[in-house]
């Protein structure tokens, strides 16, 4: 099944193209990496399906069912209210920057959302966040709050946020960016340890082996478009003059 | 008058200028929060209205926008004034004036916030008002807190000001004292006042600002 579909997207900021024209879909249990250039839209692609951007053509499909879109007329069609809550309970995002609440401690920070939002019974979710929390090794830290934490941990406390709604699909925009290399392993290894649990992900990354390495399928994104799609090998081994020069310029830092 | 008949009438004096400084916090802390929303909006009218209004109570003496409140009533549509009015307008001349203030310290706080936050609340499914109030405001508190400081102390003196329409909170009195008794005491007590007032409210803002230290 189809969890997440994106059609002939468009995205412009003050009149220049970011997005053009591109369309993707995401299986249930899938792992999707997205990679390329900065600036080559990667982030704004993600950032438009999890509609912190608006789109400027196309559509958005979320379990087959029309989320967003843009109407003929140019207007752009959003859900409001419990349809968009709906809509949003669908997908969870890791930011690069974390964006965890610091006034929270790392037990609020995951439990507040499914309580207030969600109005799930209490005990419930924290148990459950107890369990996520051993999960990405953080179970003496419930109390700690995230100025307190290394930016790997503030990482996998936001990794735990965005599971304690239990989405359909989990996107990671650049979550190791932000990282210093030891940290970025301890990171990987639980969005790793998430990929043998058949959560469907969703990854922008500049961790090329990473990505070759636990992705089902990559895309390869240059300047708007989709350069290249297909299985990892595929797309790392590919006879294509533009990933070829990517990739090597990768190699050579 | 002997000194304990002066400190008894002083005292009731103190009173009256805790009520005002209370009852003018009670009403411009969430006026100010307001009036900020207003001045953020996306709607210019609206925007360019809350300036007008901010731009008038930073620009004109605090003084003269008490006796606009006190008097204009009369002035502009003939009404009867006095009696339990004098305390009113003191209060409504008060607040709007330190809720323009409060206003721009709230917008200080609320533009200095990430927009990470908003968005991992939206992502998070947070609706703008739980998003405001619980993920936003909090933090903005906690920023603004020294300004607000600054701004509660202004007000504690600021009391004083209530003499140019003769209500008979401590500066008045004093004032009066001095000039029947020909004597400089009532100063000296009403000085001692201002300034143990002022050490309990930076006391206290203190003891908050360091309550909200827990976190960076």
């Amino acid at each position: 099944m189809k969890l997440l579909e994106m059609n002939h997207i468009r995205k412009n900021f003050d009149g220049l193209e970011v997005i053009r024209d591109i369309s993707l879909s995401v299986e249930e249990g899938e792992i999707l990496s997205i990679i390329g250039p900065s600036g080559s839209g990667k982030s704004t692609l993600l950032r438009c399906a999890t509609m912190l951007e608006q789109i400027d053509g196309g559509e958005i499909l979320y379990m087959g069912e029309k989320a967003a879109y843009v109407a003929e007329d140019g207007r752009r069609i959003y859900p409001k209210g419990e349809e968009a809550r709906k809509i949003h309970s669908c997908f969870g995002l890791v930011f690069q920057s974390f964006n965890l609440f610091p006034h929270y401690s790392v037990m609020k920070n995951i439990t507040d959302a499914p309580i207030t939002i969600q109005k799930r019974d209490k005990k419930e979710v924290y148990a459950e966040a107890r369990e996520l929390l051993a999960k990405m090794g953080l179970s003496d830290k419930e109390n700690a709050y995230p100025c307190q934490l290394s930016g790997g941990q503030c990482q996998r406390v936001a990794i735990a946020r965005a599971l304690a709604l239990n989405p359909k699909i989990l996107f990671f925009d650049e979550p190791t960016s932000a990282l210093d290399p030891e940290l970025t392993g301890e990171v990987l290894k639980v969005i790793k340890s998430l990929a043998d649990l058949q959560i469907t992900m969703v990854i922008v990354t500049h961790e090329m082996s990473f990505a070759r390495d636990i992705s089902d399928r990559v895309i390869f994104m240059d300047n708007g478009v989709v350069a290249l799609e297909g299985k990892p090998d595929e797309v790392f081994d590919a006879d294509h003059t533009r990933i070829r020069e990517f990739l090597g310029k990768f190699r050579m830092e | 008058m002997n000194f304990t008949v002066m400190l008894e009438q002083l005292g009731n004096g103190m009173l009256k200028s805790l009520g005002i400084f209370l009852l003018t916090l009670v009403f411009s802390l969430p006026l100010g929060l307001l009036i900020s929303f207003g001045r953020m909006s996306k709607n210019k009218l609206l925007q360019n209205i809350v300036k007008i209004y901010i731009s008038i109570m930073r620009g004109t003496p605090l003084m003269l926008q008490l006796l606009v409140v006190y008097f204009g009533p009369y002035y502009l549509f003939g009404m009867r004034i006095g009696g339990s009015y004098r305390f009113i307008a003191i209060i409504v001349g008060f607040a709007l004036n330190y809720a323009a203030y409060f206003a721009e310290i709230y917008r200080s706080g609320i533009e200095s916030m990430p927009v990470g936050q908003y968005e991992a609340a939206q992502v998070l499914g947070y609706s703008k008002t739980q998003c405001f109030f619980r993920i936003i405001f909090p933090q903005v508190v906690k920023r603004i807190l020294p300004s607000i400081t600054n701004e509660v102390i202004t007000l504690v003196k600021d009391t004083s000001l209530s003499f140019s329409l003769a209500y008979a909170e401590m500066f008045t009195i004093a004032k009066q004292i001095a000039a029947s008794e020909t004597t400089f005491i009532p100063f000296v007590v009403a000085g001692i006042f201002y300034y143990v007032f002022n050490l309990v409210v930076a006391v206290t803002m203190e003891k908050i600002e360091k309550k909200l230290s827990y976190y960076q």
